[in-house]
């Protein structure tokens, strides 16, 4: 549904994005992420066709961008990142404007506002001047523009910035309910959002694309070891050299210090499990096991891996979680539940 | 061609916002204390002719009321315009809106001929408030309706031309102000172009005063409709909104 080859953009002396190629598949739900700057803004702004690549091609729902850019804009809804309303609209009125713009037939049109008003809860807003709402609900106004006309694309750049909690489960699912019918890229950077709603991710850092693929795949690729997580009072020392002796253990990592034990992290290649010979160890050397369970790899760390490498670890930075704070502040804003596997 | 939502679009913009409402209250309040000053005086000069056959012929409400006045209001315009127009794009671009708008399924000329429509509309809107004034002094003396008909020809043109310079200047900026000043700069030097025709003299004078937005009014404000004037003025609308688009075209590759 959505095809992107080669595509490069230069504003000025700056090159935005170099050589960006993937495709999303019809019905899919992409999550496009990045680091700040990385050119997410500018590929979503190529594909609204907003304006033009330098180099390279992007096709929607099997129109050039370009050369058949009105075919496209029938076809896509797009939510630029910063959410541009006309302050002095009042709600309603705008978005029958919108769906009047984007072709949707007088007779319909009504009910097409009134519904979509619905399903992003701004009914009760809609006689405000947009200027006025808050920003909360100026986002779901402009979710709701992208939406009216019911696209079979949505270009949705960071759609639940500025939400509160509630909202950003409602509008998740709301994205989510698009699945199949329509096809979604949506940027954030929210990375557990992406877990949630997307079936398959795009990394991008400093204009390239990095990974890309189905979110479970990309885990395992970079992730080819299972974790265990295990904290055990005992000698330290002993125990993490006992744990590393374990047959099939390849490493054992500190994982904090809790009173007389510790915790650590074993890992193992990927299926084989080494908690029944954990706890054996324990109970024959009379430590006590406080905690044992495997920890899934999370997308989180794969973004980590691929945006600043793992080796890139400064000094004093033992976790993935402390150099992510580093990366940058906004990207990682929240940690994926452990995975059950 | 879309043209009917981005106007009406336009239109509750301009109407929502205050500045249709303090743009038009100022233009009529302005043009009204014009209008009483020129017929005040025309007034007390018709009672002082009463006494004087000679004078009374040259005293005609067409040429000492109607002629002023209009050329006053072109004044007006000359200000109030770039203030009409300076907002149509430069504010879409402030605001970020015209990301939204340009990837709405609507051709570029659809969306400036929407926005030109609606500023020609408002200033249409003010126009007709000033039908007042003609209503007026034809209750107290005979008026050549007809000599109004081309005096309100010659204003729609003039602010046409204005409307699609401005129009062009808000396309080159995202700010305004700018806009704004550009907008009557541009129009400030039509205008005065004129002034060193007959300093000049000759073929360049000619084409000076020819050149001149306001020089081709004159006719209008006379009676006198004159197909070169129009010529003239449709030209200068055309020739705007052609380079608005491309300046709207190229604003894409810059972004
Ligand atoms: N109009 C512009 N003129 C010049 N450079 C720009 C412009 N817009 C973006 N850039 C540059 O292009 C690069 C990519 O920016 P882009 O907005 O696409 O990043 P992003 O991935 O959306 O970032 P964020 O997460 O902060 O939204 C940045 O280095 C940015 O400075
Ligand atoms: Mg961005």
């Amino acid at each position: 549904m959505i095809e992107v080859q080669g595509l490069t953009k230069q504003y000025g002396p700056v090159t935005a994005i170099r050589d960006v190629s993937f495709n999303v598949a019809a019905g899919e739900i992409v999550g496009f992420l990045g680091p700040n700057g990385a050119g997410k803004s500018t590929t979503m702004r190529i594909l609204s066709c907003f304006m033009p690549a330098t180099h390279g091609s992007a096709r929607v729902a099997g129109y050039d961008v370009f050369r058949d850019s009105m075919e496209v804009r029938r076809r896509i809804g797009y939510l630029p990142e910063n959410v541009p309303l006309y302050q002095d609209m009042r709600v309603a009125p705008y978005l029958d404007f919108v769906a009047e713009v984007k072709g949707v037939s007088r007779g319909a049109r009504k009910a097409m506002v009134a519904d979509v008003m619905d399903r992003c809860r701004i009914s009760d807003v809609q006689h405000r001047l947009i200027g006025k709402l808050s920003k909360g609900y100026r986002q779901r106004v402009g979710l709701a523009q992208a939406i009216v006309n019911d696209p079979s694309v949505l270009i949705l750049d960071e759609p639940t910035i500025g939400l509160d909690p509630r909202q950003i489960t409602e509008i998740r699912s709301l994205i989510k309910s698009l699945a199949g019918a329509h096809t979604v890229i949506l940027s954030t950077h929210i990375l557990p959002e992406v877990a949630m709603v997307c079936s398959g991710v795009i990394i991008i850092n400093k204009g390239s694309i990095v990974a890309q693929g189905p979110i479970d795949t990309l885990v395992d690729e970079f992730f080819p070891s299972a974790r265990v997580q295990v904290e055990i009072e005992g000698p330290r020392d002993l125990v993490r050299e006992r744990l590393a002796s374990i047959p099939g253990v390849t490493a054992v990592k500190d994982d904090g210090v809790d009173g007389a034990g510790g915790m650590f992290l074993v890992e193992s290649p990927r299926g084989r499990d080494v908690r029944s010979e954990i706890f054996r160890l324990a109970a024959q050397q009379k430590w006590e096991l406080r905690e044992l369970r495997r920890v899934g790899m999370t997308l989180e760390e794969v973004f980590i891996k691929v945006v600043a490498g793992e080796e890139s670890l400064a000094p004093g930075e033992r976790t993935v979680e402390e150099a992510a704070a580093r990366v940058s502040e906004e990207d990682v804003t929240a940690r994926r539940p452990e995975d059950e596997t | 061609m879309r043209v009917w939502p981005i106007f009406k679009k336009e239109m509750r913009l301009y109407f929502t916002s205050p500045i249709a409402w303090v743009i038009g209250a100022i233009f009529l309040l302005i043009a009204g204390y014009f209008f009483s000053a020129i017929f005040n005086f025309f007034a007390q000069a018709s009672m002082q002719s009463a006494m004087n056959p000679q004078m009374a012929r040259e005293m005609n409400p067409t040429e000492s009321v109607l002629r002023p006045l209009l050329s006053n209001v072109t004044v007006i315009l000359l200000l109030l315009m770039p203030m009409v127009t300076m907002r149509l794009f430069a504010e879409e671009r402030r605001s970020g809106t015209i990301e939204l708008l340009l990837t709405y399924p609507v051709r570029d000329g659809a969306v400036l001929v929407g926005k030109y429509l609606a500023a020609l509309a408002l200033y249409g809107l003010m126009l007709v408030g000033t039908l007042l004034y003609p209503l007026m002094i034809a209750y107290f003396a005979r008026l050549d309706w007809g000599a109004v008909l081309t005096g309100y020809i010659g204003l729609v043109l003039l602010g046409a031309t204005f409307i699609a310079v401005g129009l062009f200047a808000s396309s080159l900026t995202e700010n305004q102000i700018v806009a704004s000043i550009i907008s009557f700069g541009v129009l400030l030097m039509l205008w005065v172009v004129g002034w060193s025709a007959d300093y000049v003299g000759g073929a360049w004078g000619k084409v000076l005063s020819d050149l001149s937005i306001i020089e081709h009014f004159d006719n209008f404000a006379k009676g006198v409709l004159d197909t070169k004037d129009v010529v003239y003025y449709l030209g200068f609308v055309t020739l705007a909104l052609f380079l608005s688009l491309r300046s709207l075209e190229a604003r894409r590759w810059k972004e």
